[in-house]
């Protein structure tokens, strides 16, 4: 047997005080299969032994949710018996060693989150972050992960509908490649991972166990240095056609009653998933290895236990319907085998060449694992109201922000993405939220994915307010009712204060956020240690949100769409423009105090915009969010390749009006013949509204100041992706 | 009109066609199995897109091989209509039933967008209510469909008046020889196109501009 060494234990990534804790746990110095399992178990992936204090501070409750943070995923009520089930997941160590496989593995196993507990997955989105243009490996990594999401999602059959996509140097070395599956069931079709009962059979089932992946969770949970691109073997490699061939096999089970507990083998494989199924069931586990499918020769338990070989499930089913799930699998022609059983031991025995090699009490690894109140340093957030040169010529700025690498337009990346496929996409990419119908009804789900780091940074409590608040605002753009969100929280070091103190304020922001707009938290993901060689990332605690609505033929859109419609700015406007885009882009500084989200005007804001969308008659909203009121408009004008004459209200600041990124506004258009009832209604909800122009042929025109025709600035907008990734141009450096 | 949908393993828009079978014609789609040997009574088969057996090998090619294949192919010896779309047209080519081939898309990379497309030929049991010449938008959504064929090939498909679709004239998506986005074969009753059809029968989905493929097969096969 192998000895325990100090040195094993450290490159299990387990402190001295962890490896004492499992020696009193186990009353004995653990196998080392039983040291793998651990330390997958106790990694910070999956134990969430950093946040797990501050993430029970979350609202996670509302009438129409039906299960929230816990599962595989997270499930709301949608009416009529249907049931939206949704979660987001990061994988960004994998994807920044090995970005095609990284990203395409990330999309599966987020699919399998979802698939798992019966939803058929209707919708992807993604929210990417890369290093800065210049960076060397910026252009090798965007292209490998657009492709790996495209590859798998594309394969899957299931349409990739928006998503972020930023740059910032903070990036260079922690690319962010998170996840979101949103998918269909019926609320009486749900299937969850406690394998309540004993004398079950335990099954596997989708592809056979090789060596890859090994320690994938651990690898997750470390910062990364020079020698990280050595751990290219730890990173999986996925088959999106067995994964096709796992979700209708599932789906075709599930229509049976022959599941007890179903769970995906995802981070830590067989090791979460058996030890996870077992402790929600307040059972125990007994699994036989030598009967698992196996890819390779040779392969101890160590491997076996820890190997993260993609598109596998484990479930639980009732004894005697092993044939009945034998038939469907073998009709997909995917393994099948029975490789254990349930006990009434609460414990994990693991069973290899007729030895025991490991037996461990399952709440050892879940109840028991390290939570940790670490230390923490609030930093005071950024303040002052930033100066900037008042001659700077506006057109010529909106120009260069419409071009500028976060705001150029994405068509490169999401052409890559099968969007129409399901035939149920409403909206796709280039809105506010994608707008995907449930397929059958009139309902649709609208989607989105929303962060501002650069505003986190700032001030991580008000920017982690912000995303919240800027998820549900995309949503009620579109005329949908925000129902829930999933995080995905992607910060450094938390044995740092500093960095622990942005994961507190950060969690506490969504928190507030949330309560206030009944926006409850359903599910998420952590993904800590996003740093090299010592320096962070941003903070990027991203929201993936959804709503629904009633009637998706009346969503509203962006696109402008009929000559001299009136044009009407919702909201507030101060010209905030500390931590703007177009003090970025324009004037080369980030400083000053990130915008602050009054929540109150946010609801009453929306609220009164949904209400115009659901009313009928107004088609075109956008929100206002990365460069202000004239980019929105801009934008409005590209969409619905139209332009628009624009008047500044009188005594205001053209540049602070034109490009503040005050929270809480949208542009809305309409036919003058609206104008009455619209104003009239804006002034009974007490919602701050000024008439600005209106909608007008080919030319973006704003009076006093300049014009430019639309096309013109399309060829800015639409440029950049495409001569960065040809690479033609000189790289811009942000 | 009755119909029936092949499913291949990885087959991805087979409930796609369904849908739009059932939308159009008011009866369901039969759903035929990969490994099933014989196909029901119907008047004609689609091939839906997808990535059939993970098209890891060339796209359609292990299709091709698979049972059903030669339930089709007597079904459109037989006279009866044979429509795939995107894979299956990929299937099409692997299988003989068209001429040429696909190969990757000129960029070398995935596309997936509304394509402008000119109607070429309406003298087809796929294209008859659609006026020649008529500029319509379809979307596309794939990895591999660079069409080509020898000139002579080409050259034949043009002269008998079977180059059906051809994207307009700088929108070709994927490098596609002559522009050709769907060819029907010798006896007219079989057409493979990389477009979706299927996709745009629906207003709220991006336009209405399939339906006629649609109500050309109705009037032609009822």
């Amino acid at each position: 047997m192998t000895a325990i060494t100090p040195e094993l234990v450290k490159e299990h990534g387990l402190s001295d005080d962890e490896y004492a804790h499992i020696k009193r746990l186990m009353n004995r110095e653990p196998t080392l299969v039983e040291l793998g399992i651990f330390s997958v178990m106790w990694s910070e992936h999956c134990s969430y032994k950093s946040t797990r204090v501050h993430l029970a501070k979350l609202p996670t409750k509302a009438s129409w949710v039906i299960q929230g943070p816990g599962e595989n995923a997270g499930v709301i009520d949608i009416g009529d018996g249907d049931a939206c089930i949704f979660k987001m997941e990061s994988h960004n160590h994998p994807s920044f060693i090995e970005p095609y496989q990284g990203a395409a593995t990330g999309v599966g196993g987020i699919m399998r989150d979802v698939f798992t507990m019966g939803a058929r997955p209707v919708a992807m989105m993604n929210a990417l972050r890369f290093g800065e243009p210049s960076h060397p490996k910026t252009r090798h990594l965007v292209s490998g992960v657009v492709r790996g999401i495209g590859g798998y999602g594309n394969c899957m059959g299931v349409p990739t509908v928006g998503g972020e996509v930023n740059f910032h140097k903070s990036y260079n070395g922690n690319i962010l490649v998170n996840a979101m599956c949103v998918g269909l069931a019926r609320t009486d079709k749900i299937f969850k991972s406690a394998a309540k009962g004993a004398g079950n059979p335990v099954v596997y089932i989708g592809s056979k166990t090789g060596r890859d992946g090994i320690h994938g969770a651990t690898m997750a949970s470390a910062e990364f240095d020079d020698a990280s691109e050595e751990k290219r073997p730890t990173v999986q490699v996925g088959d999106p056609f067995t994964e096709k061939l796992l979700l209708e096999a599932c789906l075709e089970l599930m229509a049976t009653d022959a599941i007890i507990a179903i769970q995906d083998m995802g981070a830590a494989g067989l090791t979460s998933s058996s030890a996870e199924m077992g402790d929600k069931g307040g059972s125990g586990i007994e699994l036989d290895l030598d009967k698992v499918p196996q890819r390779e020769a040779n392969m101890t338990a160590y491997d076996m236990m820890l190997s993260e070989s993609q598109e596998r499930m484990l479930a639980v089913l009732k004894p005697g319907r092993e044939a009945e799930a034998e038939a469907i699998f073998k009709k997909w022609e995917l393994d099948f085998a029975v490789i254990g059983i349930t006990t009434d031991t609460k414990r994990l025995v693991v069973k290899h060449k007729g030895e025991v090699v490991a037996d461990m009490p399952i709440t050892a690894l879940s109840d028991e694992a390290p939570k940790y109140s670490r230390p923490f340093e609030i930093r005071p957030a950024a303040t002052g109201a930033p100066s900037f040169d008042k001659s700077k010529p506006v057109m010529a700025s909106l120009k260069t922000i419409l071009a500028a690498p976060d705001m150029a337009s994405r068509r490169w990346v999401w052409e890559q993405y099968d969007v129409s496929v399901m035939s149920d996409t409403v909206q796709a990419p280039g809105g506010d939220s994608a707008v995907v119908r449930v397929h059958g009804t009139k309902k649709g789900l609208a989607i989105t994915t929303d962060v501002t780091p650069r505003y986190c940074k700032a001030d991580p409590f008000e920017g982690a307010k912000q995303a919240v608040a800027e998820a549900w605002r995309n949503i009620t753009a579109v005329g949908a009712r925000p129902l829930a969100v999933t995080d995905n929280l992607n910060f450094g070091n938390p044995q740092k204060p500093q960095i622990m103190g942005e994961i507190v304020a950060g969690i506490d922001g969504i928190g507030e956020a949330c309560r206030a707009l009944d926006f409850p938290v359903i599910g998420g993901n952590c993904s800590l240690y996003n740093e090299t060689n010592g320096e962070g990332i941003l903070p990027t605690p991203a929201i993936g949100g959804v709503g629904l609505m009633k009637d998706v033929a009346k969503s509203a859109t962006i696109a402008f769409k009929r000559n001299v419609d009136v044009i009407m700015l919702v909201g507030e406007t101060k010209g905030h423009l500390g931590q703007s885009i177009y003090l970025r882009e324009i004037e080369g500084r980030e400083e000053g105090a990130a915008p602050r989200v009054h929540l109150p005007s946010e609801k009453r804001n929306g609220d009164f915009v949904r209400l115009l969308i659901e009313a009928g008659g107004i088609d075109t909203v956008h929100d206002i969010s990365d460069g202000g009121l004239l980019v929105a408009i801009a934008e409005m004008c590209l969409a619905g390749k139209m332009g628009a004459n624009i008047r500044l209200p009188d005594g205001s600041d053209p540049i602070p009006f034109l490009f503040g990124e005050d929270q809480a506004r949208y542009v809305v258009a309409f036919p003058s013949a609206m104008s009455v009832r619209v104003t009239d209604t804006a002034r009974n909800h007490g919602v701050p509204h000024v008439l600005i122009g209106c909608t007008a042929p080919d030319k973006l025109l704003v009076e006093g100041i300049g014009e430019l025709p639309v096309s013109e600035l399309r060829t800015a907008h639409e440029g950049w992706f495409p001569r960065y990734m040809s690479g033609e141009e000189v790289p811009v450096t942000n | 009109m009755k119909s029936a949908v092949v499913v291949f393993p990885a087959s991805n828009c087979d409930r796609d066609a369904a849908t739009a079978l059932e939308q159009m014609t008011g009866r369901p789609a039969h759903m035929v199995w990969h490994q099933d040997s014989e196909l029901p009574d119907v008047d004609l088969v689609v091939l839906p897109g997808g990535f059939s057996y993970g098209d890891y090998l060339r796209c359609g090619a292990m299709a091709s091989q698979s049972k059903i294949i030669q339930a089709v192919k007597a079904h459109a010896e037989r006279g009866g209509a044979v429509l795939g779309i995107c894979n299956g047209f990929q299937v099409l080519t692997e299988s003989h039933l068209l001429p040429g081939a696909l190969i990757r898309n000129a960029d070398l990379k995935f596309v997936c967008r509304s394509v402008a497309l000119e109607v070429d030929e309406t003298q087809s049991a796929f294209t008859r209510k659609y006026d020649k010449g008529q500029k319509v938008s379809f979307p596309v959504a794939h990895g591999e469909g660079n069409y080509v064929a020898d000139e002579e090939t080409l050259n034949r498909l043009e002269g008998e008046g079977r180059v059906v679709f051809r994207y307009a004239a700088g929108d070709n998506p994927n490098g596609s020889s002559r522009n050709i986005a769907g060819i029907l074969n010798e006896k007219r009753n079989v057409l493979g196109l990389m477009p979706h059809p299927e996709r745009v029968v629906d207003p709220l989905l991006g336009g209405t501009d399939g339906r006629a493929m649609f109500e050309s097969l109705i009037e032609a096969l009822s």
